[in-house]
């Protein structure tokens, strides 16, 4: 087993990541993965209570960096799924507790016994931003369809680029398509002909989000919540499925022009 | 009333020209005349002072740079075309140079014929936060995206969408001009004119070519241009 290490970023707050890093983790583990969860926002540390796991806490991340405990110790193992880990950051300390090579080194050690590391990012462009990219083979954008999230998408693609982990793959989130047909919202090929990197997913707008991560109980695992299935199809075609785009409007030409821009292969803007 | 001393601000402070005619006596004394009739005006301000082909020594600038002092201003710069000015100012430890006027640009003001005739080409899209200056042309095939910045000493040419700020002509140059298949900048300046997007954006993207015109900065589309006005 030699792992793949993926960060899941954004640039702008608020977006989906910790989400994302807690629903991509489960399906992954669901589909029989044995899955490690990172969270790097070290001091705002939020994937520990999305993935319900908060009072189970004895060892962080910085503890595991510092040499307080040994890794092992720090994991934590989910109970309702198997294959499941969640190694948490540190809630009383700052992103300045931990470097870019630190976590190299951590998810080095990590490597030999997972398939997959999920590293979720903390918004922004500084320091907690290059801890949690360091490690990363690869890189997945979390967007909304809204013009300063895209606006601070761009910024990160842009990033990522020049550290040569370019150019990620995609996930809009959060789209609602009454908006969409009302001309109120950014459809998804108006994202896409902006930042021009492949669309792996695309997550509706869902109610049943806000539930799970006050719960503690990720979307994948509510076979009713319609974000939950988008995130298990990402799973599925972060493995190499070709899985199509649930319908978000009724009009085949759209799921059409969806399905060229997933598996088209092209991107346009000379990039 | 003929003035030897006029007085503009620009954004260093204040630029003082001293006529180059006349005894340098009177206009010292006319200096002080002004100084001392709007006091407020000048307190703690900061002076360039421009004197033209007049010859100046250690002596006279020195006199000059008193009596600004004594009313509460800063002398900056002394620029001169004599040489013995020069000399005699650099002897006092004043500097020569003005920066280029009211566009604050980083490039050395060039005449409008002396365009650099050096380009740069980025054949790539320019994404948010990222940002190309050079003195000369700048031609970027790929996009620019909002976030973007591009300030260029000559031309700036954008072989798909313009959608971040760009600065043409950042050196002075006037006649420098901005061209894009989708011309929708964010903040679009040509010279020491600024301008934006107008709100309405829907219509089909066209060719486009910006340049100032009549004190102001036009985008044409390109089926209606006549190049030869942008040529030169």
């Amino acid at each position: 087993m030699a792992a793949r290490i993926l960060v899941v970023t954004s640039g702008k707050g608020g977006v989906g990541k910790t989400t994302a890093v807690a629903n991509l983790s489960a399906a992954l583990a669901q589909l029989g993965k044995q899955v490690v969860a990172v969270d790097a926002d070290i001091g705002l540390r939020n994937l520990d209570v999305v993935m319900g796991l908060e009072n189970r806490i004895v060892y962080d991340l910085v503890d595991v960096v510092e040499g307080r405990c040994k890794l092992r110790q720090a994991l934590i193992r989910d109970k309702r799924l198997s294959g499941l880990f969640l190694l948490p950051a540190a809630q009383t300390r700052d992103k300045t507790a931990v470097s870019p090579t630190d976590m190299v080194r951590l998810t080095d050690q990590l490597r030999s016994h997972f398939d997959f590391i999920l590293i979720d990012s903390p918004a922004g462009i500084e320091r907690g931003f290059r801890n949690a990219l360091a490690p990363a083979d690869e890189v997945l954008i979390i967007t909304n369809p809204e013009v300063a999230a895209v606006r601070d998408a761009d910024r990160i693609i842009g990033l990522i680029e020049a550290e040569g982990k370019g150019p990620g793959r995609l996930i809009i989130n959060r789209i609602k398509p009454e908006m969409v047909q009302r001309g109120d919202m950014l459809t998804t090929a108006d994202v896409v002909e902006i930042l021009a990197i492949p669309l792996i997913g695309i997550v509706p707008e869902d109610e049943t989000i806000l539930v799970s991560t006050n719960r503690g109980v990720p979307a994948v695992l509510n076979g009713r919540s319609p974000a939950g299935q988008a995130f298990r199809n990402i799973a599925r075609r972060l493995l190499g499925e070709e899985v199509p785009f649930l319908p978000l409007t009724p009009s085949g030409g759209f799921l059409q022009r969806l399905k060229r821009l997933a598996f088209g292969g092209g991107t346009e803007g000379g990039v | 009333m003929s003035e030897a001393v006029t007085i503009k601000g620009i954004r260093e402070g204040l630029l003082v020209t001293l006529t180059e005619a006349g005894p340098w006596t009177a206009v010292l004394a006319e200096l002080e005349q002004r100084l001392t009739a709007n006091p407020a005006f000048f307190k703690g301000g900061r002076v360039i002072l421009e004197v033209g082909d007049r010859p100046l020594d250690e002596a006279a600038i020195r006199q000059v740079r008193d009596l600004l002092v004594r009313h509460d201003v800063l002398l900056l710069a002394l620029h001169g075309r004599d040489e013995g000015t020069v000399a005699a100012s650099r002897a006092l430890g004043l500097t020569q140079e003005i920066s280029s006027a009211s566009s604050g640009s980083r490039f050395p003001p060039s005449p409008e014929e002396a365009v650099q005739e050096t380009g740069l080409v980025i054949q790539r899209t320019l994404r948010s936060g990222q940002r190309i200056e050079y003195p000369g042309h700048i031609i970027i095939l790929g996009d620019v995206n909002p976030g973007a910045e591009i300030v260029a000493g000559g031309h700036v040419i954008v072989w798909g969408r313009l959608q971040g700020t760009v600065h043409a002509g950042a050196g002075g140059n006037e006649r420098a001009v901005v061209c894009a298949l989708d011309l929708a900048p964010t903040q679009l300046r040509i010279g020491s004119y600024i301008t934006r997007s107008p709100e309405e954006r829907r219509r089909e993207p066209q060719p486009e070519m910006a340049m100032v015109q009549d004190g102001q900065i036009v985008a044409t589309p390109w089926a209606h241009h006549e190049f030869s006005k942008a040529a030169r």
